[in-house]
């Protein structure tokens, strides 16, 4: 990174260059790594006709992009924009490699964070601020504010807001004896009673790792406030060893030794949906999950949804720094516009962000999905859509004095894997919240 | 006819191998242009207890996959090499995970040790119902048997064609010598398969060490520290941490580690002398 700090004349003669390398080195490092993975050529490279986009197969394509691009392709033949559609996974790998080789979409997805950092960084994506001005104002702000890199804006919010909820069982609450837990020590509490009546307290998809990680941010939040994380984001050296975040972990372990999760919680994975299978065969009580599992229980479980399932915020703890209005998880995804691109394909991909993007029609789709738009003064709208979900999601994120990104969104990449593979450690009993702390504070700066 | 297959090796094999070496000596995130950090990420990886585990895992890996797999596969092969009425069905069934993708047996797997719908719950088999993939002492030996499944009939079929190369005129001499089945399969069977042995072995090793794509679909893309064997750690350094640098260290290590278990194997037991086992018939 530190190439970018010689002269721009340099830069400018050294560029088609390094930029040939850095294709051949892509292409080389994939090819050889991993075998296979550069087996679909990049349909984002080409220069002429209207602009690319990939998009995420699933929700983003059936309910949001699709629809969307169809009625905006129709009504603007000149800012024409071209989809292709991507499995999660395959999506983020393929997405890194492109935008380092120069050959990416126009519209560049991505989750904010520590990646959209990167871009910003290496200059592959362009500043929005002026061609963006029109419209932020119609956004939440803490949900707008995540593609602010610098002072100046990178990203659009494109997608729902999905903080991560606290889900339960009504039956089983309700057979066990037991009351939605208000605080930590509710919590702490209900576990033996539920153990008791033969059903685990939480279920958790400990194999993707990730799951885990809900509990580590809301836990950190409830005990120490914002400020802990902040300072990780700032690099502040030792930030790890915050006595809140020890002590956050300390109380995870304490549940991981009461036997709060589900028997083999590190073999359960949230790609199946293992995890909210268990809330809704009635195998477990409550579980920490992102909104987006939501649709997931409709469709597997709609009767459930109905009558037994319910959500709410995160308890608080006793004598916690952090408000428990607080909430944590994805503010949205985002599109950016890559600098690779040509002055056409830009244009026409900053019309489709400012004006077709979050359009009433795309709203309106994302509403009727049952999933809640980043947009301001939607309150009737929501109630009117008749989703009680929808409803609390939105109350949550505007009452929310701050709206923490999932971390390992957040973290630049190489943080964000050691933090996973740590927090998996400590969830199962090999290392100590002493030694989590010790080991995350080595990759400060990485 | 020679110059097509130099040219592919060249292109997706030395070519590849010279780019992961210079990016070794260079920190890079797949994003901005590589910087020359010179030897810097060598002894970084090297002294990592996250690389010295998966070094270990990787030995544990092949040694153990080794062990399991090389007697197995040698008795079936000899016996379906064989000319019983029934040998024909068994060895169809034998084969049967040969012809699976690893993604396929990935996935199968996954839900089979699933804790609370799998196996164990479909069957109502509460000894089945263990931690498979979480329990971080378990899972490494879960793997091996999955590796051991799905690769024993491979083996199994290079036995098979091992064994019926062996002129039966030794068998007949045995035989009037009055050899048992034992004996025969002692002092025959076993010197003449030398060198499918040392093939057999040789795939095997070099096969468990940069074994991967199981792995990689049984653990959701996110392996616990219980199995991140080499090319698992290189994988997540390279595409998950997006340190190239340091992933391309490991795949030296590989190339270099893999190179020296095949050299090794081939001079160790004289498979590059190519002697004939059957000089004298």
């Amino acid at each position: 990174m530190t190439l970018h700090s010689r002269s721009s004349d340099a830069r400018t003669s050294a560029h088609s260059r390094s930029r040939l390398r850095t294709t051949a080195v892509a292409a080389g490092v994939a090819a050889m790594l991993v075998g296979a993975a550069a087996c679909s050529s990049g349909s984002g490279g080409s220069t002429s006709g209207g602009a690319t986009l990939w998009g995420l197969t699933g929700t983003d394509q059936d309910n949001v992009l699709a629809p969307s691009l169809a009625a905006w392709n129709k009504a603007n033949p000149n800012d024409l924009v071209k989809a292709t559609y991507f499995a999660n996974d395959a999506y983020k790998t393929k997405i890194r490699t492109a935008v380092g080789a120069g050959s990416s979409p126009t519209i560049i997805y991505s989750w904010a964070g520590g990646t959209l950092n990167s871009y910003v960084k290496a200059k592959k994506v362009v500043d929005l601020t002026s061609a963006t001005s029109g419209v932020k104002d119609k956004f939440l702000p803490s949900v707008w504010g995540q593609g602010i890199v610098d002072g100046k804006t990178y990203a659009v919010p494109m997608n729902a807001v999905t903080p991560i909820m606290f889900y339960y069982n009504k039956d089983v609450l309700k057979k066990a004896g037991v009351e939605v837990p208000k605080t930590w020590d509710d919590i702490l509490a209900a576990v033996p009673k539920l153990k008791k009546a033969g059903v685990a307290a939480f279920s958790l998809a400990g194999a993707s790792k990730w799951p885990e990680l809900m509990w580590e941010e809301y836990l950190v939040d409830r005990v120490a406030g914002p400020q802990a994380f902040n300072d990780v984001m700032a690099g502040k050296a030792g930030s790890w060893s915050n006595p809140g975040i020890i002590k956050a972990n300390t109380m995870i372990r304490q549940l991981v030794d009461a036997g709060g999760f589900i028997d083999g919680f590190a073999s359960v994975t949230a790609d199946s949906n293992a995890d909210v299978a268990l809330l809704y065969t009635g195998k477990a009580a409550m579980m920490l999950q992102g909104a987006w599992v939501y649709g997931t229980f409709q469709q597997q479980a709609a009767s459930f949804v109905k009558s037994g399932l319910g959500y709410t915020t995160f308890p608080a703890v006793a004598a916690g720094q952090g408000d428990p209005a607080d909430i944590v998880g994805n503010p949205s995804g985002y599109f950016s516009v890559s600098s690779a691109a040509s002055k056409e394909q830009q244009t026409a991909a900053i019309a489709y962000l400012t004006k077709g993007v979050f359009d009433t029609g795309y709203t309106d789709r994302i509403l009727k999905s049952g999933q809640v738009p980043p947009i301001k003064n939607l309150d009737t709208k929501i109630s009117a859509a008749g989703s009680d979900f929808g409803v609390t999601v939105y109350q949550l994120t505007k009452a929310a004095p701050n709206f923490q990104m999932s971390w390992d969104q957040a973290l630049p990449p190489a943080q964000a894997t050691a933090l996973l593979s740590n927090l998996d450690q400590l969830f199962n009993k090999q290392i100590t919240p002493q030694q989590f702390s010790d080991n995350m504070n080595k990759t400060i700066g990485q | 006819m020679v110059a097509p297959a130099l040219v592919f090796f060249f292109v997706f094999a030395i070519i590849p191998l010279g780019i992961a070496l210079y990016l070794s000596f260079t920190k890079w995130d797949a994003i901005s242009d590589p910087v020359w950090v010179g030897l810097a990420n060598w002894p970084k990886v090297l002294s990592d207890p996250v690389t010295i585990n998966a070094l270990v895992l990787s030995l544990k890996v092949i040694v153990i996959s080794w062990v399991v797999q090389t007697p197995i596969s040698l008795l079936l092969g000899v016996f379906t090499a064989g000319r019983q009425r029934y040998r024909a069905v068994l060895a169809a069934i034998f084969f049967l995970p040969l012809i699976l993708s690893s993604a396929a047996i990935g996935i199968a797997f996954k839900a089979i040790l699933e804790p609370n719908f799998g196996l164990a719950a479909s069957f109502g088999l509460p000894f089945l119902k263990q931690d498979w993939l979480g329990n971080q002492e378990l899972i490494l030996y879960v793997v091996i048997f999955i590796i051991a499944w799905q690769f024993v009939p491979f083996h199994t079929l290079l036995y098979q064609g091992g064994v019926r190369q062996i002129p039966v005129s030794l068998y007949e001499a045995a035989e009037i010598d009055g050899a048992g089945r034992l004996r025969q399969f002692w002092s025959i069977t076993l010197p003449q398969l030398r060198y499918t042995i040392v093939t057999s072995s040789t795939l095997m090793v070099v096969g468990s060490l940069t074994y991967f794509d199981v792995i990689f679909v049984l653990t959701a893309g996110v392996p616990s520290s219980g199995i991140r064997i080499l090319p698992i750690d290189m994988y997540v350094t390279g595409f998950s941490a997006n340190q190239m640098g340091e992933a391309s260290v490991m795949a030296m290590i590989l190339v270099v580690m893999g190179l020296l278990l095949a050299l090794a194997m081939t001079r160790l037991t004289g498979f590059s002398k190519m002697a004939s086992q059957q000089e004298g018939l």
